[in-house]
């Protein structure tokens, strides 16, 4: 970490961000996805409405919105493959494309731009041997810049495999790396 | 007033646990409400003065009282979808105070009449969507949430639903599409969505926390809420404080206080060594301040004299380090980024706006180029059909404005003279090289 004035706000960020909940496991789903996507669709007066948390689903089991991914999408809530890409394709969220087995998406918007997203960013694709939007060789890891997570005060957010690292400035990439990887710390 | 009273964040730790809520004093205005007239209840919430902490600082009361009484099914929506770049106090709220905000929901879902309410989350709030669901699981368990609650023959159904990543959606005709399944696009308006919302029904959507200062209107009255504030900015607000201070975090207030009580009151100013040279008010899409306007409050009116908006609260602090030009930069490109397409001046002007900007920064900008962004903005202004692509042509006309100089010293000299100081310059400026 370079500026001692980046360096202290960080530090508060550090003292002002609130303790959260550790994330729940993510158990082994006990219904097919078939299934899952019908109770879903029971929540709403229209089933429609049931068309992200469906595609939610599927790309959680399929890692990507396949075209399998999107079928099982079409047959469970009775639309059309179609249509259920023409909604995925416009939220940033639903994968359009395989990635790799973990996903580290790092904000680059104004507040964690002005305490050294950027530098964070640099410092992941020199780890990482990749640049932003880009795939390891070996599929374990998959780089992507975002727009606001809302973490703009304990900024930079950094978020690997949807949970979020905050502040995370350059010199805590090597450890992060090293967890996901499975190394000793 | 003091500046320590909080109605939201007014605890140590958290009170995620539903018994810590109700040793609190929590949900005793659930059951003060479900006593009431329905009306009599937006009445105390109108009384209050209380405003919409989206962005809109529309009174809620009279929003409420907007739908039609004799018209069923009604619906309440929760805007959860924060995203306007700077704000996150919606989601310290549902961290550590979840009970507030279903509470809040209850009542003024009790109040409209509605047969369900909806809670659209944003998605990229996974541990907070966690909370929630534990939260309203354990609502239901002790009878606030379901058939007949509390005994008082209400029957209130609350769903959570994910948003999955588009800031449009936090646009309340653009989340009702979401929550229809559909691509997040705005509406026209009229009609409004207390008449035709979501399925076409009559639909109220509440910002997180305003919902979540509900519970305390209806515990200590109408009157106690307004006494904290100032004529027409009542009771307290979480504001979130970001960028360039020594203690970034969310600060709630009383509607009295300024800028300067903020930032260096409680953000303790900018760090060692640095000084202050732009302030952010309400969120990225608002016209930047100058540090010699620090005295003004941050209330809705003082804010709005000063030349800017309160926006979402979210106050972003910008330190004599940072170039405007990258700022305007990155502000463009995002709002370039979530248009949703739908209307041209919008779809094409945030795209000429994004690169008339890089050309500045990169030095290949015509001495034309600072009259053209600002008639670009000008063409973009008032001209669509919801306030995105405002959210660009705003804060972008006003650095040029008010930093003319700096972005004219970058066509003058043919580039970025803060490529070494600047925080954001990194972006733009450092390539990394990679294996091929």
């Amino acid at each position: 970490m370079s500026d001692p004035a980046t360096e202290q706000t960080l530090a508060g960020a550090r003292e002002t961000r609130p303790q959260m909940p550790a994330p729940a496991r993510d158990a082994a789903p006990e219904k097919p996805l078939r299934e899952r996507i019908l109770d879903v669709m029971a929540l709403y007066p229209d089933s429609r409405s049931a068309i992200i948390p469906a595609l939610r689903l599927a790309q959680d089991e399929f890692g990507w919105l396949s075209t399998e991914a999107f079928e099982a999408v079409a047959d469970a809530t009775g639309f059309t493959p179609a249509l259920a890409k023409s909604v995925a394709s416009f939220y940033d969220m639903f994968r359009l494309t395989p990635v790799g087995t973990h996903e580290i998406c790092v904000c680059t918007n104004v507040s964690c731009a002005l305490v050294g997203a950027g530098d964070t960013l640099r410092e992941l694709e020199r780890q990482l041997g990749i640049h932003a939007g880009q795939t390891t060789p070996d599929g374990a890891f998959t780089l992507r810049t975002v727009e606001c997570y809302g973490g703009c005060g304990w900024g930079p957010v950094v978020s690997v495999d949807e949970r979020y690292h905050e502040p995370c400035g350059p010199d805590q990439v090597a450890g992060i790396l090293a967890e996901l990887r499975g190394e000793p710390a | 007033m003091s500046d320590t009273t909080r109605i939201l964040l007014d605890f140590d730790g958290d009170r995620r646990d539903v018994h810590a809520y109700e040793q609190a004093g929590g949900y005793a205005s659930l059951r003060k409400a479900l006593g009431m007239e329905p009306g009599d209840v937006v009445a105390q919430v109108d009384g209050s003065g209380l405003r919409g902490r989206g962005g809109a600082g529309f009174p809620t009361g009279r929003k409420a009282s907007f739908l039609p009484k004799d018209k069923k099914p009604a619906y309440l929506c929760v805007n959860a979808d924060e995203s306007e770049p700077g704000t996150f106090k919606d989601r310290e709220i549902m961290l550590r105070n979840p009970h507030a905000l279903i509470e809040g929901v209850l009542i003024m879902s009790f109040a409209i009449g509605a047969t369900s309410a909806f809670i659209y989350i944003r998605g990229e709030y996974r541990t907070e969507f966690e909370v929630l669901r534990r939260a309203l699981e354990d609502a239901r368990s002790r009878g606030y949430v379901g058939l007949n609650v509390l005994g008082s023959g209400y029957n209130a159904t609350v769903v959570l639903h994910r948003g999955a990543g588009a800031y449009i959606c936090g646009e309340e005709t653009a989340l009702l599409s979401s929550l229809e399944g559909e691509r997040g696009q705005p509406r026209s308006k009229p009609p409004f969505p207390a008449v035709a919302g979501l399925y076409a029904a009559p639909t109220l959507v509440n910002n997180v926390e305003t919902l979540a200062s509900v519970p305390f209107i209806l515990e200590m009255g109408a009157e106690a809420y307004a006494a904290l504030g100032t004529e027409r900015s009542k009771g307290t607000r979480v504001f979130s404080l970001s960028g360039n201070v020594r203690r970034p975090g969310n600060y709630e207030l009383p509607l009295t206080s300024t800028l300067r009580d903020l930032i260096e009151g409680h953000g303790g100013g900018a760090p060692e060594g640095r000084t202050i040279k732009a302030i952010i008010p309400g969120g990225s899409s608002t016209p930047i301040l100058l540090p010699d306007q620090l005295d003004t409050g941050i209330d809705y009116e003082s804010i709005a004299a000063a030349g800017s908006m309160a926006g979402s609260g979210a106050i972003v602090v910008i330190d004599d380090r940072t170039c405007m030009v990258q700022l305007a930069l990155r502000v463009a490109e995002f709002y370039k980024h979530e248009s949703c397409g739908k209307c041209t001046p919008c779809r094409e002007g945030t795209r000429w706006g994004v690169d008339i900007i890089r050309r500045i920064e990169m030095g290949e900008a015509a001495q034309g180029d600072l009259d053209l962004l600002l008639n670009v903005c000008d063409r973009i202004l008032g001209k669509c059909l919801c306030p995105l692509g405002d959210a660009m042509a705003m804060p972008v006309a006003s650095y040029v404005t008010r930093f003319r100089e700096e972005f004219q010293r970058h066509i003058d000299e043919g580039g970025c003279p803060f490529t070494d100081s600047s925080p954001i310059a990194s972006l733009y400026h450092e390539h990394v090289e990679v294996p091929a």
